[in-house]
């Protein structure tokens, strides 16, 4: 019973919805601002997003009839849910609880968004958001390689598949290897520059959200936002270090986060889009080596150890 | 539910997103958009945002002036745009068809195939007059909602000009006026 109100209580109030859904507007807002800085403007007003995402729940959607139009209504609600249960899933707090394997359902729950990004796309029998779904998908093949394996090297050398007792324990410099290639991961996985392939506005409109108006459109922002909070969230988790006062353990696991929004958005505002065969070949050329390497010196460590 | 209703119109008002739309222009207007977003003007001040897409957009902003080729084509442009919607008219083209009257080519001006809310006349418009109007669309838009398009409002060349009162250039469009 204690368990259910607490794992209730992530889900739903910290980190959960109610912390996250306005830390998804607010990184969206600092992502925009920060682009707007680098280019010598001024940029939106802090409440944007939020004004953005009210103005989308009252437009009104196409008509779509039959299975196609189920299904694109589906995906983004599938996309925002399994997004809100990663962020839930973060373990911020001290003794937050958890369980051995939680970092398996977490990487499931940050891939269902561009899965949903993926199948979006080809439901909307658009060519431009076919185009988009087929990139989204090599990118996702290429980048998720080196983000699996660096994942894997942080939990191997600590022994352990659970987050909070990844949270916990004392860092190594093996894991600072990890947590380099994941950052590298997290643009790819965000989709900003330069490996914004999938909604390339000026090649492929806006890929596979093309054909969304409304509060689907509406979703598929908060959807990114809550990605955005959970996949800097997840690198915060691992660099925090730990302490016993919750308020002190908040404070710090948003200032790193903030930290991390605000050098992804310098990189995509400093940075041009890549083509397609440039960027699998940056994963699995570049990145990947070291990713490998990573695994593998984890792997020696502990057989010497 | 009033509440509601007045955030609405408020983010109505807070966020228009474009889409624009080139019906046969000679590229003068399209590049003054693109000018207005620049970090000399920057209309992402009012949440301006250039979308790809015309089903993300709130304001259709149109140039040039409605060649036979892009007739159709507004028309199923301006279908495809989700209400509410409102319609910028860019330059003086799509309001009289400017020195392309009665070429056998056009079918302009816009508003014989769509409901037009705001003209910005000038060949080509300063990037501070569309930004006026699009912000004036935004306005229209928001306290509309749903409901079909009312007249058209135009904004004047002189009160969109960079600056008003006690300025040399406000004082030439007044006599000019005169």
């Amino acid at each position: 019973m204690n368990t259910l109100i607490t794992s209730l209580a992530r889900l739903l109030i910290f980190p959960g919805l109610l912390f996250a859904v306005p830390a998804a507007w607010f990184f969206l807002w600092v992502e925009r601002k920060a682009v707007a800085r680098m280019q010598g403007r001024i940029g939106p007003p802090f409440m944007q997003p939020f004004f953005d995402f009210i103005k989308l729940l009252g437009k009104t959607t196409p008509e779509r009839g039959g299975v196609a139009g189920m299904l694109m209504r589906a995906w983004p609600l599938i996309a925002v849910s399994s997004a809100a249960g990663a962020v839930g899933l973060l373990p911020v707090l001290p003794a937050s609880g958890g369980f051995q394997g939680d970092l398996i359902l977490l990487l499931a729950l940050l891939e269902m968004p561009s899965m949903c990004i993926i199948a979006a796309g080809f439901s909307s029998r658009s060519i431009f958001g076919e185009i988009g779904s087929a990139r989204e998908a090599v990118l996702s093949v290429s980048y998720n390689i080196v983000f699996l394996l660096a994942i894997l090297s942080i939990a191997a050398s600590q022994h352990t598949f659970s987050l909070s007792a990844l949270a916990q324990l004392p860092s190594s410099p093996l894991r600072w290897l990890g947590i380099l290639a994941l950052l590298i991961c997290l643009p790819a996985k965000l989709h900003l520059n330069p490996f914004s392939l999938p909604n390339a506005e000026q090649e492929i409109y806006s890929g596979p959200m093309v054909e969304y108006a409304g509060p689907e459109l509406a979703m598929w922002e908060l959807s990114h936002g809550l990605e955005w909070v959970a996949a800097t969230g997840l690198v915060a988790t691992l660099i925090a270090p730990q302490v016993t006062l919750v308020w002190l353990a908040i404070l710090i696991f948003i200032a790193i986060s903030f930290a991390i929004v605000l050098l992804l958005s310098v990189t995509a505002a400093a940075t041009a889009r890549l083509q397609i065969d440039t960027t699998v070949r940056f994963y699995w050329q570049c990145t990947l080596i070291f990713a490998v390497l990573a695994v593998a010196a984890v792997l020696f460590m502990r057989y010497v150890a | 539910m009033k509440l509601w209703n007045k955030l609405m119109c408020y983010s109505r008002s807070h966020s228009p997103w474009l889409f624009h739309m080139n019906s046969g222009s000679c590229n003068g207007c399209d590049i003054e958009i693109v000018a207005s977003l620049s970090p000399r003007y920057d209309a992402e001040q009012l949440g301006v945002r250039l979308e790809g897409s015309p089903r993300h957009a709130d304001i259709l902003c149109v140039t040039g002036p409605v060649t036979h080729n892009a007739a159709a084509a507004i028309r199923t442009v301006y279908g495809q745009v989700c209400g509410p919607k409102a319609v910028v008219a860019i330059g003086s083209c799509p309001a009289t068809t400017n020195v392309f009257i009665d070429s056998r080519t056009l079918e302009g001006p816009l508003d014989k195939h769509i409901p037009v809310d705001v003209f910005v006349p000038g060949c080509p418009p300063r990037p501070d007059a569309i930004i006026l109007g699009v912000a004036k669309a935004a306005q229209i838009l928001a306290e509309r909602g749903n409901k079909p398009p009312a007249e058209s409002v135009m904004i004047p060349i002189a009160e969109s000009a960079c600056c008003k009162d006690g300025c040399a250039c406000a004082a030439k469009a007044e006599e000019v006026q005169a």
